[in-house]
């Protein structure tokens, strides 16, 4: 074993999916008992390179990855996760996978549990061998009290809070003998700041036991606390790789979100009107799974194109969906001075506003009926069109003919690639679906528009014809707009102020020519960032400038 | 011209082909083993009129993605009240005909409203539960047949005088109102049933512009993608409980339209055995469990009852044993079979 070589180092990993590069030539080292931060936008690649580090399925089904994993000074080939645990590799993933009905024992040694013999096994073989929980129970305190923390080792899961279950998972990975390297994968985004703080301690503790840690966290103070290095990924790209010390949380958010920062503010001096107030949303909760807005209060001008923004989880999509009656939803919203009745979809659409979903295939889209359908359904619903009377007037059918006039207008206006309106909607791309769905949108002539991730999984140039589009339609038809949106590039690119959404609610509004640090330090949700509240007050005003 | 014929094999479907063949030889066989072709044709007609309107009642839940409607028995249960009140009121001719849809028209409201709401809380499982609610609900009305209070001479057991009997003949009441009404004849053994064939066609036609509506169409957009209809602000539970109210009303008049047709109201168990065949024939048309148009419930019904009107006459002649009711069974549980299998087609 070498004893001063690195433990693990990664040479010149790139994966693409789909012709599509999510990694480039990325290259760490990884020594004993090293904790190295693994941060970037969502997106950037970090799930990717974990994924090909621990062996999924997934790399080797899409074509697997260029580049070497060298484990101890040896060239790994994980075919498997099993393979990946064998060589001492653990992981500890974002979401539970835990079995609720068993206790913390029993899910620390699952698989790997001790058995005795018992008088079957002379008949059935070793299958047929007792548990012995005694041993059991042993090994697992034994994991626990490893890690340092205060775990019953006889609870059931299911009545643990969260950052105890967190600490199940880390110690069922580090109860195996062979664990050298431990990834974990958003460990914190679910503890309390406490809870998040003990785990941090024991994670120091298992280093100096001369475990490798890889962790991966959105939340920058944590990374800078805890980490020996630092590794920050941009587009596939490792940009930065340095050791942690003297690095500030202000340094990593620029690395992480910085582009090139003059190109993209350009087209920001041009000078626009912004006409009367139009949405006042006041103290909005939307209890949407995964996506809980808890207080969230803000204005959009006529005419305007508002950005929000925020990392995944933290509430971003909650607040279309809330204001659009899809999830339950509370507080007040004000369209023209009118108060919208929330839960509602069919007053929030009858209102004069549209919504674009970010689940385009589950809500945004008939996928088993025609072009024609997709695009004219809601306007037929909500506002009567698309009808006409038959029998003088005894009753009203689908006036078919007006319903492929209007698909066909859209067709050529957001050049939609298909066969013609009769087509359906589920033998289109990606990014002609989406055009789809705006066009449904487009269709009800909505004062007030919510766009959701508009160009997620869709490729680049689709993406900016949607934007395009957004633009276009802001600028001819006054359409206000509200986009929401993980890329924060796109919206500083779009917008006219972006706001960022911090764990249910709103961290700061500031306008796209911000610095990118200061979106950064929002995002990793450092409330105590004392040029925040200037940032906020001065983008309320910006509008108006 | 290869092409085309492709297409339209791919459209049309191998099953649909292999029974309609089927079914042509059957015709061609039958007078060579003594079958008349004429009485055989004239029995399809009539059978497949007695049978569509409760195949077209599956088609409004088919559409609001509540599968098919194995709770169909609601709907016939509905319509044997409207039937058995008509009688009561001693109603005749025309007026006994619609006399006894009016009646069943409020008890299938209420019965489909409730199963709607049922059915609405049961999302996923409808098929299953329906099947339950059917048997279960037949059961409950096996009692009531007895003990409500009916007393028309006869309806009722002949030694109690009172409960009504297991079949109850409309004859002298609305007997082959349909059938009868500008009938064709042709023949001593062929009879073109006008008259229950343009009501059918007015019932086919009637969904068929009902689909066409606004409401028709955020029924279809719910069974095809609930969470769309939704966010363009259409209630799919309305739309749901509406297709399922529209499912039981549609049973009743078909059951009604069948009665006058076979001659007799049969009550107690037998609406259950009714549910299968109606299923079985959308399916052999072609329908999905999530997908179904008019053409699927003309094209099935006739298939369907045509082989069962065939193969009893023909095949009981060649092999000299009756055959009838096993191919019967097989053909229809065959067939739902094949469809449920098929069931996952649908896009997400």
């Amino acid at each position: 074993m070498g004893q001063n070589g690195p433990l693990l180092s990664l040479k010149n990993v790139s994966k693409e999916f789909y012709g599509n590069v999510v990694l480039q030539d990325v290259n760490f080292d990884l020594h004993e008992g090293e904790i190295l931060g693994l941060v970037g936008e969502n997106g950037a690649g970090k799930t990717t390179l974990m994924s090909i580090l621990f062996g999924m399925p997934v790399i080797a089904e899409t074509g697997g990855f260029k580049g070497k994993i060298i484990l101890d000074g040896q060239e790994m080939h994980f075919a498997s996760p099993f393979d990946a645990l064998d060589a001492g590799l653990g992981m500890v993933h974002q979401e539970f996978s835990l079995i609720p009905g068993f206790t913390s024992t029993e899910n620390i040694v699952l698989n790997r549990e001790s058995m005795r013999p018992s008088i079957l096994n002379d008949a059935f073989g070793k299958r047929m061998s007792i548990l012995d929980r005694p041993a059991m129970k042993k090994r697992a305190e034994s994991a626990i009290e490893k890690l340092g923390v205060k775990l019953d080792s006889d609870m059931l899961i299911s009545e643990m809070p969260v950052g105890h279950k967190q600490f199940t998972e880390i110690a069922r990975e580090i109860s195996r003998e062979k664990s050298r390297l431990l990834i974990l994968d958003e460990p914190t985004a679910v503890l309390t700041e406490s809870e998040a703080e003990i785990l941090l301690d024991s994670l120091r503790k298992l280093a100096k036991k001369g475990v490798a840690i890889i962790f991966i966290s959105h939340r920058l103070k944590e990374v800078v606390e805890v980490a020996d290095k630092i590794v920050v990924l941009r587009d596939g790209l490792a940009v930065k790789d340095v050791p942690a010390a003297g690095v500030t949380i202000k340094d990593i958010a620029s690395w992480m979100v910085g582009r090139s920062v003059s190109s993209d503010a350009a087209r920001h001096d041009e000078n626009k009107n912004y006409g009367e107030k139009i949405l006042s949303v006041e103290h909005l909760w939307v209890d949407m799974p995964g996506e809980t807005v808890r207080d969230v209060s803000f204005e959009v001008r006529q005419g305007e194109i508002f950005g929000i923004g925020g990392l995944a989880g933290q509430g971003k999509l909650g607040i279309p969906n809330g204001v659009m009656g899809l999830y339950a939803a509370g507080g007040t919203v004000h369209l023209h001075d009118k108060t919208i009745e929330l839960n509602s979809p069919n007053a929030a659409l009858k209102a004069g506003m549209a919504f674009v979903s970010e689940d385009r295939r589950g809500v945004g889209l008939l996928l088993d009926e025609s072009l024609d359908w997709n695009i004219a359904f809601t306007a037929m619903q909500v506002h009567k069109q698309y009808l006409k009377p038959v029998l003088g007037g005894l009753f009203t059918l689908r006036d078919e003919a007006g319903m492929v006039t209007l698909c066909k207008e859209y067709i050529s206006l957001l050049d939609i690639k298909c066969t013609g309106p009769r087509q359906k909607a589920k033998e289109l791309s990606g990014g002609n679906q989406q055009k789809i769905c705006l066009a449904k949108a487009f269709a009800l002539k909505p004062d007030l528009l919510f766009v959701s991730e508009p160009t997620r999984g869709i490729d680049v140039g689709a993406k900016k014809l949607v934007l395009d589009t957004l633009r276009k339609y802001n600028k001819e038809y006054g359409t206000t707009i509200v986009m929401v949106s993980s890329e924060l590039e796109e919206l500083r690119a779009i917008c006219d102020r972006v706001a960022i959404i911090d764990e249910g609610r709103i961290a700061g509004i500031l306008p796209p020519t911000a610095d990118v640090a200061e979106f950064g330090i929002l995002m990793a949700g450092i409330t105590d960032s004392p040029s925040r509240t200037k940032l906020a007050s001065a983008a309320e005003e910006a509008p108006n400038a | 011209m290869r092409n085309n014929l492709k297409t339209f094999i791919q459209d049309f479907g191998w099953p649909r082909i292999i029974i309609f063949l089927f079914l042509v030889s059957l015709f061609v066989l039958a007078p060579f083993v003594g079958v008349r072709l004429d009485a055989s044709l004239s029995d399809c007609l009539n059978r497949f009129g007695q049978y569509a309107i409760l195949v077209l009642a599956l088609v409004p839940m088919i559409q609001s993605g509540c599968g098919l409607n194995f709770g169909l028995a609601l709907g016939i249960v509905a319509g044997l009240l409207g039937a058995t009140v008509s009688l009561q009121l001693e109603l005749r001719g025309f007026w006994g005909f619609f006399g006894a849809i009016a009646f069943a028209t409020p008890f299938s409201v209420i019965f489909g409203y409730f199963y709607g709401k049922l059915l609405n809380k049961v999302k996923g499982e409808e098929m299953t539960i329906a099947m339950y609610v059917g048997f279960s609900f037949v059961m409950l009305m096996c009692i009531m047949w007895l003990v409500l209070p009916f007393d028309n001479p006869t309806m009722v057991w002949g030694y109690a005088g009172k409960g009504l009997r297991t079949t109850i003949t409309v004859e002298g009441y609305w007997l082959k109102i349909l059938n009868d009404f500008l009938a064709i004849r042709i023949g001593r053994f062929f009879v073109f049933p006008t008259g229950l064939l343009l009501f059918v066609g007015a019932c086919a036609g009637g969904i068929w512009l009902f689909l066409r509506t606004r409401i028709g169409t955020a029924m279809t957009a719910v069974g095809s993608n609930p969470d769309f209809a939704r966010a363009s602000g259409v209630s799919a539970d309305k739309m749901r409980t509406t297709s399922v109210i529209l499912s039981t009303f549609l049973g009743a008049i078909g059951i009604i339209v069948y009665q006058q047709s076979f001659g007799f109201i049969q009550l107690y168990t037998a609406p259950s055995p009714m549910v299968f065949p109606a299923v079985a024939a959308i399916l052999i048309g072609g329908a999905s469990v999530n997908k179904a148009s008019m053409i699927n419930v003309l094209v099935g019904t006739f298939l369907f009852q045509g082989l069962l009107t065939m193969t009893p006459s023909v095949i009981n002649s060649i092999l000299q044993t009756d055959m009838s009711e096993v191919i019967r069974i097989i053909v229809s549980n065959g067939m739902i079979l094949y469809a449920l299998t098929r069931k996952v087609k649908v896009s997400k």
